[in-house]
């Protein structure tokens, strides 16, 4: 308990602590504005950017190592004759992952985040000076290898695809629920392993996932023996098609993010409130 | 860790709203942060005294206000408060839920010596 952190505020006293107390000379101006907001803003305007260019976006997000690059490198084989895909990669050091991509002979373009360990809307916007936009179906930020940070950085993108490695734990979701939250879709990779482990279960990933109230899809796929490719095809086709249709109608397409808790709050008439009890944080 | 580059964000706009009261500084500021925002109050709070300095806002007190997470159930309307990882209702156990509150990374109010 100190004076200095908050930590002495309980909900017994937080009225009293937080009570305005008139002092001379002092005005308390109310503001409520969101501390993202810079970021927001940018992002807005890269995605009426992107919609301009009819172009779909999809963030990619997990943590290192759990095969973003790989999927993307099978996905681009796969749909590259049908499809005009570019991508912007995102990594603290290194080309190597914008190297693979260009083997595949379509245009990347990398950003180079030194410390930083996530990408935001500016630095996207930064990129899209070095990228043309022009004629794509298809772009995907490969964002960095990560699964806190990244998921509280609105893109301007469409969609959220989170990977989660059997390598990982299926109890993935569970402990990391900000970025779990934010998914569009999860996608279960390295499944070619599944043999040589013995603790991971699909079917708990997917219950970790839908108690945190997100009833996204959820697709298990290997890169390596092509599992599952056929699946995320069509999710990928359909979410195309569904984003074209929405741009007919002068809409666009809104990944899940945060929305500051619909908020500040406005305490409806008939519902029953339960106090946390037993607010012993959910383990599973 | 991304909360110096949100404090950048806050201190902005605590100072721009310092100029449009025409204040000689800040006394404090208010900020609401909910468990599923995705930012260690702690650190904000420790990034912010780094970037205050040498600003108007360098004596302001950094006052912390933690948001509950409350989801309000689709299909039995009741409201409960429940742990950041497991947003289902209390009353039904349904997972058709919406989250009212717990997201929050707000500036709630700033308080300015005029």
């Amino acid at each position: 308990m100190c004076n200095t952190c908050g930590c002495n505020i309980t909900p017994g006293n937080r009225s009293l602590v937080m009570a305005e107390k008139p002092k001379k000379g002092v005005t308390t101006v109310s503001v409520l504005q969101n501390l993202l907001s810079q970021n927001n803003h940018q992002a807005e305007h890269n995605r009426s950017h992107f919609d301009e260019h009819k172009v779909l976006v999809i963030n990619l997000m997990s943590s290192p190592g759990s095969g973003k690059t790989a999927l993307l490198e099978a996905t681009i084989k796969r749909l590259r004759e049908s499809l005009k895909i570019a991508v912007i990669e995102g990594d603290l050091e290194t080309e190597n992952d914008t190297k693979r991509i260009q083997a595949q002979g379509v245009p990347a373009y990398q950003i180079t985040t030194g410390t930083a360990c996530h990408l935001d809307a500016h630095l996207v916007h930064n990129a899209l000076h070095h990228l043309a936009l022009e004629g794509l179906d298809l772009l995907f930020i490969e964002n960095v290898g990560n699964l806190v940070c990244p998921a509280s950085f609105d893109l301007g993108h469409h969609r959220n695809v989170v990977l989660l490695s059997v390598t990982e734990g299926d109890d993935k979701p569970a402990k990391y629920p900000v970025m779990f939250r934010a998914a569009d879709l999860m996608l279960i990779s390295k499944t070619d392993l599944l043999p040589f482990l013995d603790d991971f279960s699909s079917q708990k990933a997917e219950q970790n996932l839908h108690n945190l109230a997100n009833d996204a899809p959820v697709i298990e796929f290997s890169s390596k023996d092509g599992k599952g490719m056929d699946i995320w095809i069509t999710w990928l086709q359909a979410e195309i098609d569904q984003y074209q249709a929405l741009l007919l109608n002068q809409q666009t397409q809104h990944p899940k993010v945060q929305q500051d808790g619909e908020l500040l709050h406005v305490q409806p008439g008939n519902t029953k409130f339960y106090p946390v009890s037993h607010k012993a944080v959910h383990t599973s | 860790m991304h909360e110096l580059s949100l404090c950048d964000d806050l201190l902005g706009q605590v100072v721009a709203i310092a100029a449009q009261h025409k204040a000689e500084s800040v006394e404090s500021i208010t900020v609401k942060i909910g468990a599923l925002a995705g930012v260690e109050p702690m650190l904000l709070e420790s990034a912010f005294s780094l970037i205050k300095v040498g600003t108007v806002a360098e004596q302001a007190q950094f006052i912390m206000q933690t948001a509950p997470v409350i989801v309000r159930c689709r299909k039995c309307d009741s409201q409960s408060e429940v742990a950041a990882n497991y947003l289902l209702c209390s009353a039904c156990q349904s997972n058709d839920t919406t989250l009212i509150s717990g997201d929050e990374l707000i500036l709630a109010s700033v308080a300015l010596c005029v």
